[in-house]
Order: structure tokens, then sequence, then C-alpha cells
């Protein structure tokens, strides 16, 4: 009997959570069914028909987004952007999440806080700044300077959020990878990056986000349209008078693609439980 | 650590791969515009000038507008301004940009040969960028700028849909307005939609009615702080909101809409009436062929003034004067606003033209709507031909004051108290 | 080891460890302190953004001080900031523990509640005019909701959710909740796999209930996470701005505007750099204010 009432007891709690798990995720994939509904009417059905699968499906917005919007210049940027930041922001921010860490150097807390603070503190008006300063290093109108940029937009809470799992790595580990004859370098390669793996993942998710999304320090500092990210292409579509819809629609559904396989790339070192014992907070 | 290395080497080539300045051979112009709509013709029109003149322009796009301002605004600090652009902000930025030398003053080319260029053009498109003898912001008068198409801004009404209310042509005055609303209510239709959640378009309405008011010698004593907004004038400008509130005229939620949502309400004939610009005439094309529908002035509210609407120029184009290319970006432009361009223009954009003698032509083939539009050309002013524009911070209150009142949190006497308030602070600031 | 060769080795080991920040530091310098300085200098001046720029002394914050409608921005992101704090990050953990664990589908789950934050805003101010769309045609709700609670016998629910003052906050809080729970979950779900789980199983063997092991093991194992989120949540909501432009575009009267809109506002609207930036100083240190109380309480949440 006392068995019985447990999995009915089990069996309630686990339905109760597929019913929550479901119902958010309905909402989830109700604006992807519409976005992706929409990239297949016309613009003159679009507003007019209200059955949920059209009865006539558009194939061409995708062609005319693709070739329209010069896609396959501005992708293969965006792709170029989106690696380069974040593999910079990943070296960097975990080489200083590491020092901020684990290393011990006057000035520490300082320059810590003064990244966090960064984080908090809106730079509005500065954009004037920023080009002047950019045209006066020869970067204007360069991937360098865009990348640069770019990287510092994602620098600090990188930072913040890797420093919180470095912080949970226990020092027997960082002591036995000394005695093993790591230098400072060899401890934030073997040790502390493969630890902070998930933490990793995340960084990567969020950034190539970020920069896949970026369209405002793009229209600022590149002006030769050999140089422009995705973004920029679909705000070419926004600014129109007469905006059509259905190709808007096919190109964001385009632009959603890669970010989401990104994040499903990701998701594997996202979830890697770590083995027992490797990590004890 | 080998991985490592590898990784930064690859990370270090990528980076200097772009890394190459694209210079800007002296036989070619740069363009840089924020019209979408007209991209791929101007664009074409390049490739014919260079068949044409051996002289490339380069024609770049960046949209949407406020990027296109910030991006202007910073370049034109950092001196990276290309040889041709628009300013898009108000004529206090664009006298400041000429007072920074950045552009060129087109007087002489255009009053050479007779003033041939100038008087080519509608002389309401030229005065967008034109500066007159004796402006407030100390610039040397002359035309800073070139028109290259025209707009303005009218209701529209729904033919279909008035007729269902039994309503054969719309009131042109402002009772008959209301009533001919009301015979819409009473069949279950909402009357009016305008994309009241983008402030410029409230002001626009308020501000046809303030001219017609009470003309437009005290709507500038009013902005010089002559004249108050709590006069009895403006309260009835106020009042009109609430007036048309009260009778149910707006569609729900009018001041949270974006006109591109209003222009869809009104394509999609869910709207007897909508207040809005020249430009929609694509928009109602592209989303609902079959839409029947005309152009009127707002009705007129009194009979003291005449009702001024907002046009001139759709967009300029300017020249920056320390540009090397300067005579070719002018050279251009002459070109661009010839007639046969600006047929051109006009056909693939389904616009008006700056140039008079393109517009026969145009109004031969081009939507009958856009003709009725340009019959409204003559009643047309605009803030950047004004000899004075109000502070904008006062036009913010004035332009929430009035959301205020249509979504009934506001009176029309507070409103307009609210906004002398902004007024007196503004001014005593000035005076400081 | 005498005490100079030891100084030095404690030099080397600075300087080694300096390396470490050194390409964090420089770019952070260039791309951040430049303009951040150039910012507080902007804040002393009136200028238009193009002209010559009038110093001005600190009259552009005094202003501020009496600027009702900047305030009031600052209480409606404190809002919308409360709102994603608690419905919001409700949502992720409870989300994150259900997925915590071997569940049917947790993959997809996994990969589904990753989609609203990639959606552009675009298609979100889109999607948000189809659904909360207040008007009729021909007698019939335009907008999913108020048609959806019509035919579903709540008419009298019906309502302009963005239109009215009461609610148009409210429902932008929520559908920023609704965009952002994504990221909450994600790092809450990091936080929860790096817990070992047979400390689950030997409290469980000890006879301690889920709620006990949840307020002893989970919660107090979670908090540096927790805690990162809830900065991370904070700064997003307090800087939110797209969603609201593109859901009620210049704003119900003053009722939506928030701190980011305001700057905007002042910069763009009016071209008031100078008062833009002051603005940021301020709202920059409300910010680190917070961030500041924040990590006191935490200190003090650790030690208890």
């Amino acid at each position: 009997m006392k068995i019985n009432k447990f999995i009915v007891f089990g069996l309630t709690k686990l339905t109760l959570i597929h019913i929550l798990l479901m119902s958010v995720a309905v909402t989830c994939l109700l604006p992807i069914f519409w976005m992706v509904r929409c990239a297949f009417m016309s613009n003159e059905t679009i507003f007019t028909d209200k059955a949920l699968i059209p009865q006539q499906l558009e194939l061409g917005n995708f062609v005319i987004a693709w070739t329209q919007g010069y896609f396959a210049v501005y992708l293969l940027n965006s792709v170029i952007y989106t690696v380069c930041v974040v593999t910079g922001i990943v070296l960097i921010a975990s080489l200083a999440a590491f020092a901020f860490s684990r290393l011990k150097f006057p000035g520490r807390k300082v320059l810590f806080y003064m990244f966090m603070a960064a984080m908090l503190i809106p730079l509005p008006g500065s954009f004037v700044a920023l080009v002047v300063l950019m045209n006066k290093l020869h970067l204007i109108n360069t991937r360098m300077g865009y990348i640069l940029c770019m990287i510092n937009v994602g620098l600090s809470m990188s930072i913040l959020l890797l420093k919180t799992y470095f912080d949970r790595i226990p020092h027997d580990l960082e002591d036995a990878a000394r005695i093993d004859g790591c230098g400072k370098i060899g401890i934030w390669w073997h040790v502390a990056l493969p630890l902070a793996r998930p933490a990793i993942a995340v960084i990567v998710v969020f950034n190539s986000l970020t920069v896949w999304n970026e369209y405002i320090l793009a229209t600022l500092l590149l002006g030769d349209s050999q140089l422009m990210p995705l973004q920029r292409g679909l705000m070419v579509f926004q600014g129109a008078n007469s905006t059509d819809y259905p190709v808007l629609m096919a190109g964001l559904t385009m632009a959603a693609i890669p970010v989401i396989l990104i994040y499903i790339a990701m998701q594997k070192h996202i979830v890697k439980v770590f083995s027992s014992g490797e990590v004890t907070g | 650590m080998q991985r490592l290395k590898i990784l930064c080497c690859c990370l270090v080539v990528v980076l200097f791969a772009g890394c190459s300045q694209h210079s800007q051979s002296g036989n070619t112009i740069l363009l840089w515009h924020w019209m979408t709509d007209s991209h791929d013709t101007l664009v074409k029109l390049a490739e014919e000038y260079q068949k044409e003149s051996g002289v490339q322009v380069t024609v770049r796009l960046f949209a949407p507008s406020d990027a296109y301002s910030r991006m202007i605004i910073a370049s034109a600090q950092a001196n990276v301004l290309p040889d041709i652009f628009g300013i898009l902000s108000v004529k206090s930025i664009v006298a400041d940009f000429i007072k920074a030398g950045l552009v060129a003053d087109l007087t002489d080319e255009m009053k050479a040969n007779g003033a041939s260029w100038a008087n080519s053009l509608f002389d309401k498109a030229l005065a967008d960028k034109r500066f007159e003898a004796g402006n407030i912001y100390g610039i040397k008068p002359g035309i800073y700028g070139v028109p290259i198409n025209m707009t303005n801004q009218q209701m529209l009404y729904n033919k279909k849909l008035l007729a269902k209310a039994g309503i054969s042509s719309p009131a042109v005055t402002f009772d008959g307005f209301i009533k001919d609303t009301q015979a819409l209510r009473r069949v279950g239709i909402t009357p009016f939609v305008s994309g009241w959640g983008e402030l410029w378009l409230i002001n626009c309405f308020a501000s046809n009615y303030a001219f017609n008011i009470m003309g437009e010698k005290k709507v500038f004593a009013t902005f010089r702080g002559e004249v108050k907004y709590t006069d009895p004038d403006w309260i009835k400008v106020f009042t009109i909101f609430a007036s048309l509130r009260d009778k149910g005229v707006f569609i729900d939620g009018i001041v949270t809409k974006g006109n591109k949502y209003a222009e869809q309400d009104f394509a999609l004939e869910r709207v007897a009436f909508a207040f809005n610009g020249s430009w929609s005439v694509n928009v109602y094309r592209d989303m609902n062929p079959s839409l029947e529908y005309g152009v009127m002035l707002p009705p007129a509210f009194s009979k003291a003034h005449s009702l001024k609407i907002w046009g001139g120029a759709g967009a300029s184009l300017l020249v920056h004067a320390g540009s090397p290319n300067k005579d070719k970006a002018i050279a251009f432009l002459k070109w661009l606003t010839a007639r046969q361009q600006q047929v051109s223009l006009s056909r693939e954009t389904n616009t008006l033209p700056s140039n008079k003698e393109a517009m026969p032509p145009v109004l031969a083939f081009v939507d009958p709507v856009l003709g009725e539009f340009f019959k409204g050309m003559e009643h047309t002013t605009h803030p950047t031909i004004w000899p004075l524009n109000e502070d904008p911070l006062v036009m913010e209150v004035f332009d929430r004051g009035i959301q205020a009142i249509i979504i009934g949190e506001k009176t029309p006497a507070q409103a307009a108290r609210d906004v002398q308030r902004v007024k007196d602070r503004q001014m005593a600031k000035g005076n400081k | 080891m005498n005490p100079r060769v030891q100084s030095a080795a404690i030099l080397k080991n600075n300087l080694q460890s300096l390396l470490f920040v050194l390409p964090a530091v420089l770019i952070f310098c260039i791309f951040y302190i430049y303009p951040f300085l150039n910012m507080i200098f902007l804040s002393f001046h009136e200028w238009w953004g193009i002209g010559p720029m009038h110093f001005i002394g600190l009259q552009n914050y005094t202003e501020i001080m009496s600027d009702g409608l900047w305030w009031d921005a600052i209480i409606h992101a404190g809002y919308i900031t409360l709102i994603a704090l608690t419905f919001q990050n409700a949502l992720a953990f409870a989300l994150a523990l259900a997925c915590d664990r071997d569940i049917r589908m947790g993959q997809f789950y996994r990969v589904v509640f990753f989609i609203p934050p990639v959606l552009s805003e675009v298609v979100v101010g889109l999607m948000g005019n189809w659904i909360l769309n207040p008007g009729l045609q021909e007698g019939q709700h335009i907008g999913l909701l108020n048609h959806f609670l019509s035919i579903s016998g709540f008419p009298h629910l019906v309502h302009n959710w963005l239109g009215d003052p009461s609610t148009a906050l409210t429902t932008i809080a929520v559908v920023h909740s609704w965009k952002g729970f994504g990221w909450g979950f994600i790092m809450l779900l990091v936080g929860l796999q790096t817990i070992d789980k047979q400390l689950y199983e030997a409290a469980r063997v000890d006879g301690a209930g889920a709620w006990k092991i949840f307020t002893n093991i989970t919660l107090p194992m979670m908090l540096p996470v927790i805690l990162v989120v809830m900065v991370l949540t904070i700064l997003g909501s307090m800087q939110v701005f797209i969603l609201i432009l593109s859901m009620v575009n210049q704003g119900l009267v003053n009722h939506t505007d928030v701190p980011v809109t305001g700057i905007l506002t002042s910069m763009i609207g009016h071209g008031r750099f100078g008062y833009a930036c002051a603005q940021a100083v301020i709202f920059g240190m409300i910010l680190v204010g917070v961030a500041f109380i924040m990590k006191k309480l935490s200190d003090k949440v650790k030690q208890a």
C-alpha cells in the first residue's frame, strides 16, 4: 500500500511538472511558429489569412531575402565577426577572470570592480567620442575595429560569469597541477578552462547572440557594404515605408537559425554532468 | 597548449585579413542615404550616371533613419563624412553643420545661368534647406541642400466604408466631419486612425489646426513667448482632441500606435479615416491593391485662417564642403534633379518629383491618389521653413499633453497649463 | 633566500599576474574608459552633438534633480525589474529544477526555452501587436488575447492592455520576463548540474524530505549562481528599452518611460547630449549603488 501511494504521488508530481514545462514550451514555440508561418505567406494574405497553416505556401520570400538583402556577403561577415569576437572574449575574459579569482596582485579588487561597474553604467552620447577615437586609431571602417569594440561589449559580463565558476574550483586541484609542474598559464589552460566549460558554453551562446543581433555599432563603424553584418541587411527591410513583412520574416527566420544551432551545439557542454568529486563547491 | 597557439594564430590572421582600408579614388563620389524604398533606384541611376559622365557614384544605404542620424553626427565629428549626405535633424542642427563648415553653399550653382537650376525645382521643396536673409541662426542666406522629391501629410478616407455609412463624400468642415464619424460609428466602423505613438505625427496634426485657428503669426508669437499656451485659441486646439475623444472618433490605443500599424489598420479597411503622409500610397498598394480611397485636407475647424498642412521636400541631399570631389558631387545632384532622372525616380519609387517639369509626365502615370496629394502642395508649410521653431522640450510636453487628453488623463486646460509651465522655464533659461 | 631576491620574485610574480589581465584592461581602457571620461566631461556641458560646447558646471545635474519625469522613469524601470526578479527568476528556477533530472523530452525543453531570447525584438513587437491589438473589426476582436478571452467566456476581461496606464507597464514587464527567462534558466541549470548528486543521495538516506534538501543543499550551493542571475536580471531589466519602443513606440504619455528611453529622448529627440550624459551618470550611480547593496546583502547571507 505504501509503495502505491508513493507511485501515485510521484506520478501526479511528474504530470504537474510536465504540464508546467509544456505550457511554457508552447508560449515559446508560438512566436517561432508564427514567424515561420508569416515567412511563407504573401504580402496580401499575411494580414488577412487567419488559417493556422496558410492555404498557399510562398517559398519565394526566402529567395528574395537571400538575394535582395545581399545575404551571402552579410552572412559571411556575421560569421567572421561572431567567431572572432566570441573567441576573443573567451580567451581574454577567462585570462582576466582567472587572475581575479586565483592570482594575487596589487590592484586586483579595484580592477575587478571597475569591470563590474562598467556593466552597470550605460554610455549614451559616447558614440561620438568612440567614432572620433576609432578614426584617429585608423580603425574606422575595418573589421578589426568593430571586433575589438564588440569584444569590449561582452567583456565585463563574461568576466563576472567566469569568475563565479573559477571561484568554485577547489584549491586541491590547483595544487595538484602545480605539483605536476604547471605554471600559472598551465593551470589556466589545463584546470580552470576545462572545469568552467559550462560557463564558457553560456558565454559563447550569450555573446554570439549579442554579436549576431548587433547593428548600431556596425552602422556607426562600418561604412563599407563589404564589411557589414547580417543584422544590418535586415534593418534595411525595416527602414522601408512599405515593409515587405513576409520577406522580413523570412530574413529573420534565416537569421535566427545559426544562433539556435550554436545554442544546440553548446547545449551538450552546458548539461555535461561533472564526475563526482571533481567539483564540490 | 598546442591547440591554444594554433587558435591564437588563426584569430590574428582573421583579424588582420579584414584590416585593409578601402580608399576612394578621385573619380568616385560617395553618397550615404537612409531611404530604403529608393535605394535600388538610386543605385540604378548612379550606374547610368557613370556611363554618361565616367564618374562613379557609390550609393550606401544606412537604415533605419535614427541609426543614420547618429552615424552622420558621429562622422561629422570624426571628419569622415561622405561627399553627399543628408541631415534629418531640426534646422538648428543643420545650421550647426553649416557653421562647422561641413555643408557646401550651393547658392552660386543654383543661381548660375539665370538661376536655371533653382527655377527648375519647386520652391517649397527648395525651402527645406534654404536660409533666408536675417535668419535667427546667423547663417549666410542661401541654399544648402538639393531636394530630390516632395511629400505632404493629409487625411485619407476609405470610400467603401464611407459608403457603408451612407456618406457620399467626406465633409470639409469640422462639424461635418464629426457627423460623418458618428454615422460610421452607428454602423460599427472605427472612424479614425493615425500613428500617434510617434509624437511628430500628433504635433503635425495639432499644428495644422493651430494655423487654422490662430494663423501663423500668432503661432510664431507663441514660440517667441509673446503668447501663452493658455490663450483661448490654444485651448481650442487642445479641445479638438478632447471632443474627438468624447465622440469616440479615435481607434483604441491610438496613442501607442506606431505609424506602420496605423497604416495596416487603414489598408485592411478596419478604419475609415487616416492621417498620414504621401509615402503611404506605396504601403496601401502593397498591402491591399483593391483599397479604394481618397485624399482630403483635414476638415477646417475655423474660418479665421486657412488650414495649413505639413509638406515640402521629402528628402534633401547636401554636399560636404570639405570634399575634394565637391564639384563632381554638385554636378551629380544637378543631374539627379533634372527632368528625365526625376521622372524615372518617381516612376520607380511612386513619389512626387521635386522638378517642376517632371511633374506633368509623372502625374500622367503615377497613382491617382498621389496626384490628389500633389494638389495639397499649395497648402503646405513645414517647421523647416518657419523663421523659428519651438523648443523641442516644450514640443514634447505639448505632444504628451495631447496624448494625456486622448486617454482622458488631462483636460485641455490642464494640458495647456503644463506646457506653459515648461515654456516659462525654458524661456527663463534662454534669457540667462 | 635574501630579501632582495625575494622581493624581486614577488615583483616578477605580480607582473606575471598582471599580464593575465592586461589584454582585458587594454581593450577596456580604449573602448570603455575613454568614452566614459568623455561622457563625464560632456555631462558638464551644453552640447547639441555638433558645434561648440558650453561649459555649464553642474546645471545639468541640478536640472535632473528637479526633473520629475526622470525619476518616474527610474521608478518604472524599478517596477519592471521587480517583476523580472520575482516572476521571471522564479519561473526560470522552477523550470531549471524540473529539467535537472532525467525527464522525458528534457533535451527538447532545454532548446525550446531558449527560443524567446533568440527572437529579434522586431518579431516580439510584431507579435505583440498581433496578440495585444485592442481593435475590433466587424465586431470581432483583432488581438489574439482579447479574441481568446471573449470566446472562452471572459468577455469582461477584454482590455486595452497597452493603452491603459494601469496595465501598460505590467504588460510590458510580463513580455520582458517571458523574453528573458531563458537566460536565467540556462545559468541556473548549469549551476544545478555542478552540484554533486551524491549530496542529494546522502541527504535522502538521512531521511531528508524534498523541501529540506532544497533549502539545505540546493539553495546554499546555488547562492553564487543565483546572485549572478539576479545581478544580470537587474541589469537587463533596468536597461530595457527596445522592447518598449517596439510595443508602445514613444510611449503612453509618460507612463512607459524608462531611464534609457529618457536618455535617448534627451539625446536624439531634444539633441541635448550634455543632459543625456548627465542622466547616464546619475543612472549609472544608482545601478552601482544597487549592485553594492546586493553585494553587502549576499555577504551577510553567506556568513549566516
